[in-house]
């Protein structure tokens, strides 16, 4: 701000001193403001950021054996892994091994060794029970126990568990592998799982885009266009499924398309089918409730942006001679787009993540990401596999909402 | 948009197939919602049309005393209520201090506050369980309460932040002028002009509460069993009229909330309309 310099040098100490208390001010200001936001902030890291961040780190945890046998891990990683490793790595493991059993140890590497080869646990056991109290060579005794400890493999799954980080479960989470010389490789063609599920993933939420793109833009056209008072009672057609509870609208969808239920019941009574079809616990299930679930979301960005559009655009373009399907199509629907693309994105970065309503109304092979990661983590403790295939699946999401950010207002994304 | 009297056969056709494209969009979103509410007054114990009689002995299930519905209910009341509150105080809180002043990293800032929205629940609820069990909160009431003001806060952000758009913060200043402490200023100035917005975000929260079981399910063990896990345990298993018993009366809270969100909304038109 431009102050008057009227009275020249004479004023310049009380102006420098009215500068630098504004500056105080702003700065106080500023702080305030800060700390307000602090609370939440701070809460929001310590009951989420860091929890996530954690876990997602856990993709690399390697597993117990660093904990459980640490003088048999550090002599493994100094082995070149050619023959076999030296006699005290071998006295080393038969101590380490005796001593797991006492710690209840055994069972976590056993189950993370079994990920490089699913015969190690039973090794493992077998070992142990003929562990004899002391021997003179260790190796010779360990080869007579089971000739596996003989094998320059057996000694390369161990090692493969020894360093504290591992990338096996982000590869394997892309079907890919370690092969033996350490070099990147695509898993055989029958244990490639995950590809087919994240195609499945993506074909699911790509296809509830569209078809919600493909209802919820001509509903939008019609509750923006109507007059206010008509469109004020379709909306509630609308806002009503959008504020029931998920479960209940996922329930009433297996209602509806059980072999008896009404959907059934009216094509048959139309003559269209003779027998029930299966219509639910399958794709068709999954893509009726989700849509339906969904839908809301493309319609209110949609219609908040086709509210803003004057229809005299339209208009003046047909009074030009334009057919009123050009007129719709080269004037009226490039004005919406960046409504599409606010929908769109919100509804794909939503159906990506979902469990609930697939693991409901869906069969086994429509069960997406996150079905896997909440797999991994209740039903097979394997978190390495959950928290990698979480990472991927949360990076996606976070990229796209990246580009969601840079598109729409954060305002705009609740107009109700 | 009505025909015009000069539209040609074509354009006819074309309105009319739109128009019944959208009766068939609009059918297929209330459909579900309200087939659902007579099946649970029905006297069969199947989920079908027609109904083999009327009755409430699903009603009386719910609400047995001893039953899971009402011990599941309870639990979401408490929890629900609770998550509320504390995510309108800090959020409220937040998107004050985010329209005070201007400061370096605001823009990551906001996306940190309303990042709950977007990331998956499943990664949200493993991160947690996690957590959780770390420092002693799994199978908790409190733990349930923080997850779910974690998952609801974002919409107060949002609501309260879009309020304060168009509010003149230089009342605070004459409120401070005329000697009101900073609490007075926010109470007797700020609060009533901004309540809109926060009693929208809250309910948000509260229905995100009441409608979440991805994470409930990772990190609540059956005494806390929300009514969420209960509906989703009762549809998996063995599906009865009492889920839609249950569902109608889940219909009426929606109706409510729907109804309250757009009183609330027509007030803040009516008042920026008197403004301007």
């Amino acid at each position: 701000m431009p102050t008057t310099t009227l009275d020249g040098d004479a004023a310049a100490p009380a102006q420098g001193n009215l500068k630098s208390r504004l500056r105080r001010a702003e700065r106080l200001r500023k702080v305030k403001a800060v700390s307000l936001v602090a609370p939440l902030a701070l809460f929001l890291v310590v009951v989420f950021v860091v929890p996530i961040g954690s876990m997602l780190f856990n993709s690399t945890d390697n597993g117990s054996l660093r904990q459980i046998m640490p003088q048999t891990a550090s002599s493994l990683q100094q082995w070149d892994g050619e023959g076999l490793p030296g006699e005290a790595t071998f006295a080393a493991f038969a101590d380490e091994l005796r001593d797991s059993r006492r710690g209840g140890g055994l069972g976590s590497v056993g189950r993370r060794l079994n990920y490089e080869d699913s015969g190690f646990r039973g090794l493992l056991m077998r070992t142990l029970m003929g562990l004899p109290p002391a021997s003179d060579n260790w190796r010779d005794t360990l080869v007579e126990i089971d000739p596996a400890w003989g094998e320059t493999a057996t000694w390369r799954g161990i090692q493969a568990a020894a360093p504290p980080r591992t990338d096996r479960y982000l590869l394997a989470s892309l079907d890919l592998e370690r092969g033996p010389d350490g070099e990147v490789q695509r898993v055989d063609q029958q244990d490639r799982l995950y590809q087919a599920v994240f195609q499945r993933t993506m074909v699911i939420a790509g296809g509830v885009t569209l078809i919600c793109l493909a209802l919820g833009f001509p509903l939008a056209y019609l509750l923006a266009t109507l007059p206010a008072r008509t469109s004020n009672l379709l909306m509630i057609l609308v806002l009503l499924p959008f504020w029931t509870s998920l479960l209940v609208r996922t329930a009433a969808w297996i209602i509806l398309l059980q072999s008896n239920g009404l959907a059934n019941q009216s094509l048959m009574a139309l003559g269209l089918v003779e027998s029930p079809l299966q219509l639910v616990f399958n794709r068709i299930g999954v893509f009726f409730a989700m849509v339906h679930i969904l839908l809301p979301f493309m319609v209110l960005p949609l219609y908040s942006v086709m509210k803003g559009i004057s229809p005299s655009f339209q208009r003046a373009a047909v009074s030009l001679g334009a057919h009123p399907f050009a007129a719709f199509w080269q004037v009226y629907v490039p004005q919406t787009v960046s409504g599409v693309a606010a929908g769109t994105i919100l509804v794909f970065i939503m159906a990506l993540g979902y469990y609930i309503t697939p693991a409901l109304v869906g069969g086994p092979a429509d069960q997406m990401v996150s079905y896997y990661v909440a797999y991994y983590t209740n039903t097979t403790n394997n978190w390495g596999m959950a928290a990698a295939l979480g990472s991927i699946l949360l990076v996606v999401t976070l990229l796209l909402y990246l580009v969601y950010h840079r598109l729409v207002n954060r305002r705009q994304l609740i107009r109700r | 948009m009505a025909l015009p009297p000069y539209a040609s056969p074509a354009e006819k056709l074309w309105f009319w197939a739109f128009r019944v494209l959208c009766g068939l969009v609009l059918l297929f979103l209330i459909t579900p919602v309200l087939v659902i509410i007579p099946l649970s007054f029905s006297s069969g114990s199947f989920l079908t049309y027609p109904l083999p009689g009327f009755s409430l002995r699903w009603y009386t299930e719910i609400f047995d005393p001893s039953g899971p519905w009402l011990a599941a209910l309870k639990n979401s009341l408490i929890v629900a209520p609770l998550a509320t509150l504390l995510a309108m105080a800090l959020g409220t809180l937040a998107a004050v201090g985010l329209n005070r002043a201007d400061f370096p990293g605001k823009g990551m800032l906001l996306a940190l506050l309303i990042s709950p929205m977007v990331v998956p629940l499943v990664i949200v609820a493993v991160g947690m369980y996690f957590f959780f069990a770390q420092v002693g909160l799994l199978n908790s009431y409190s733990g349930l309460v923080l997850a779910h003001t974690v998952l609801g806060v974002p919409f107060v952000v949002i609501t309260v932040n879009a309020t304060l758009q168009g509010f003149d913060f230089n009342q605070v200043r004459a409120g401070a002028s005329l000697g009101a402490s900073p609490m007075r200023v926010f109470f007797t100035v700020v609060l009533p002009q901004i309540l809109p917005g926060v009693v929208s975000g809250g309910l948000f929260a509260f229905a995100t509460s009441f409608d979440e079981v991805v994470v409930a399910l990772f990190i609540a063990s059956p005494t806390e069993r929300t009514l969420p896990i209960q509906m989703f345990s009762g549809i998996r298993e063995n599906i009865s009229p009492a889920i839609a018993a249950m569902a109608t009366i889940l219909i009426l809270l929606s109706t409510l909330l729907l109804v309250t969100m757009e009183l609330l909304r027509r007030r803040s038109e009516r008042l920026k309309g008197s403004v301007e």
